[in-house]
């Protein structure tokens, strides 16, 4: 979900916006010369990713996959997100300008949290671990979009507190269908070419 | 509606091959309105815009930002069509949060649905967060949607945006479209083996297995371009071959800009003082 221009505190996108900026130097000292055309290649790959529609019911949802990014990427998920943040914003319209750090926090930091949690299991050998891994990366990160979500709308103000709950609920569906999504997509990468997963997501000394 | 990136101003007119992205440097406009101005300008221009509009209180100047916005649009002569289709969208994803809002905000009630009071602080606010979320978007399509996004690299190179950052935006620009021409044909060859999405296991593990591809080759694919970067001898460096030069131009625009600026805060100082 994107927040826009005008709903969050002062308060709330300025600590939004440092504890990006912070996340974005973390990610961007670990890509090296060597990197950055894989982080540029596969940030374009997410950026695609999000324009791929899922059907619910009459309704459809397009796949946000920062859980799978964060498996992939690592901390450089952060400067990749903001990249594709940036130019949604810019060319889409979608989301805001003062928002762009609340915004990338929101989807970066989940992506990094559940590389930190999954990184191991999925590059097991047993393939049946490594598919739930993916599941627990996919649905975890959207869950924990959506909390961070709630809590900058929340932290901005009582009166949006059914708001918050409101995104919570929405984005349960989708945390199934990023889980499930991301659980395949993580079999195949496992089978194919299970190294994409230690390529940029490791730190530059062990590559 | 497409989601192919282009800046949505000249390069949306010119006639385009289907599918090419048009990667000449600076807006083709003929060198009037905002095309000719410094992509650095445009840049600071609507951050500032934003910043100032996103702090404005009063509806009356908010008004007034969503006029000089509109106006930004007129001059960056967008199609207005497809342009406010796109605000239009953004408008969808928070109308939920905006109807919320007079239910939530407490205040003197205005009037009520199925017994439930909404306010007309709640319904001001609402008004407040919808003006300031269209004004910044359309200011930002305006002055900066209708660069090249190559240009936009280049701009914030030049701001002083990290060498890394800006070569990762370059980049991914570079091969969003390579990367959605894959996704096409992939999902060309999916429907031509019969599949069609539904809400099914089958759709989700399809579509996974589908994104798991395009990332592989999308490694694949990054191998090869580093080994062609190194085989032509690159240092890290991205040689930025434009030239960008602050003239008179950006001079006025930055003057009209602070002066139409200085306006809105002062009409919002004058109209809280009243209130």
């Amino acid at each position: 979900m994107h927040i826009v221009d005008g709903a969050l505190s002062p308060a709330v996108v300025i600590g939004g916006t440092a504890l990006a900026v912070g996340g974005i130097a973390l990610g961007l000292r670990s890509l090296t010369l060597e990197r950055i055309p894989a982080a540029g290649v596969l940030s374009a790959t997410f950026f695609v990713a999000a324009l791929v529609h899922v059907p619910i019911g009459p309704s459809s949802v397009h796949l946000i996959m920062n859980g799978l990014a964060g498996l992939v990427l690592g901390w450089a998920a952060f400067p990749a997100l903001f990249v594709g943040l940036v130019l949604q914003a810019v060319f889409f319209g979608f989301g805001g300008l003062t928002v762009l750090g609340v915004n990338t926090l929101n989807i970066a930091l989940p992506a990094v949290l559940v590389w930190l949690l999954c990184r191991r299991g999925v590059t097991r050998s047993d393939a049946r671990v490594a598919a739930v891994m993916g599941l627990i990366a996919g649905a975890l990160a959207i869950i924990l979009t959506a909390l961070q979500v709630a809590l900058v709308l929340w932290l901005s103000g009582d009166e949006f507190l059914p708001a918050a709950k409101l995104v919570v609920v929405a984005h349960l569906p989708v945390a199934v269908i990023e889980g499930l999504v991301c659980a395949a997509a993580v079999t195949l990468i496992h089978r194919v070419k299970p190294d994409l997963f230690g390529t940029l997501a490791t730190p530059p000394r062990a590559a | 509606m497409s989601h192919r990136l282009q800046g949505t101003g000249a390069g949306a007119r010119a006639p385009v091959a289907p599918g090419a992205l048009d990667w000449a440097g600076r807006d083709r406009s003929d060198g009037r309105g905002i095309g000719s101005l410094d992509p650095r300008a445009r840049i600071l221009g609507a951050v500032a815009f934003a910043v100032v509009t996103v702090a404005l209180s009063s509806l009356i100047a908010l008004l007034l930002a969503l006029a000089l916005a509109a106006g930004a649009l007129a001059a960056a002569r967008l199609p207005a069509g497809p342009t406010l289709r796109r605000v239009a969208m953004m408008d969808g994803f928070i109308l939920v949060m905006l109807v919320l809002l007079p239910f939530t905000v407490p205040g003197e009630p205005a009037f009520s649905v199925f017994g439930w009071p909404a306010s007309w602080a709640g319904l001001e606010r609402a008004a407040a967060i919808a003006l300031k979320a269209n004004a910044v978007v359309l200011m930002l399509l305006s002055l900066v949607g209708s660069m090249e996004p190559t240009t936009l690299g280049h701009a914030l190179a030049r701001l002083r945006c990290p060498e890394s950052l800006v070569h990762l935006l370059l980049f991914t620009v570079r091969y969003i479209a390579v990367v959605e021409d894959q996704y096409r044909r992939l999902r060309r060859a999916m429907k031509a083996r019969g599949f069609r999405p539904r809400t099914n296991g089958h759709t989700l593990r399809s579509l996974g297995y589908l994104i798991g591809m395009l990332l592989v080759r999308a490694m694949e694919r990054s191998e090869r371009i580093l080994q062609a970067m190194k085989c032509r001898g690159f240092t890290g460096r991205l040689m930025l071959l434009d030239d960008l030069r602050y003239c008179r131009r950006d001079a006025l625009f930055a003057l009209m800009l602070l002066a139409s600026l200085g306006l809105l805060v002062t009409v919002d100082a004058l109209y809280v003082g009243l209130a």
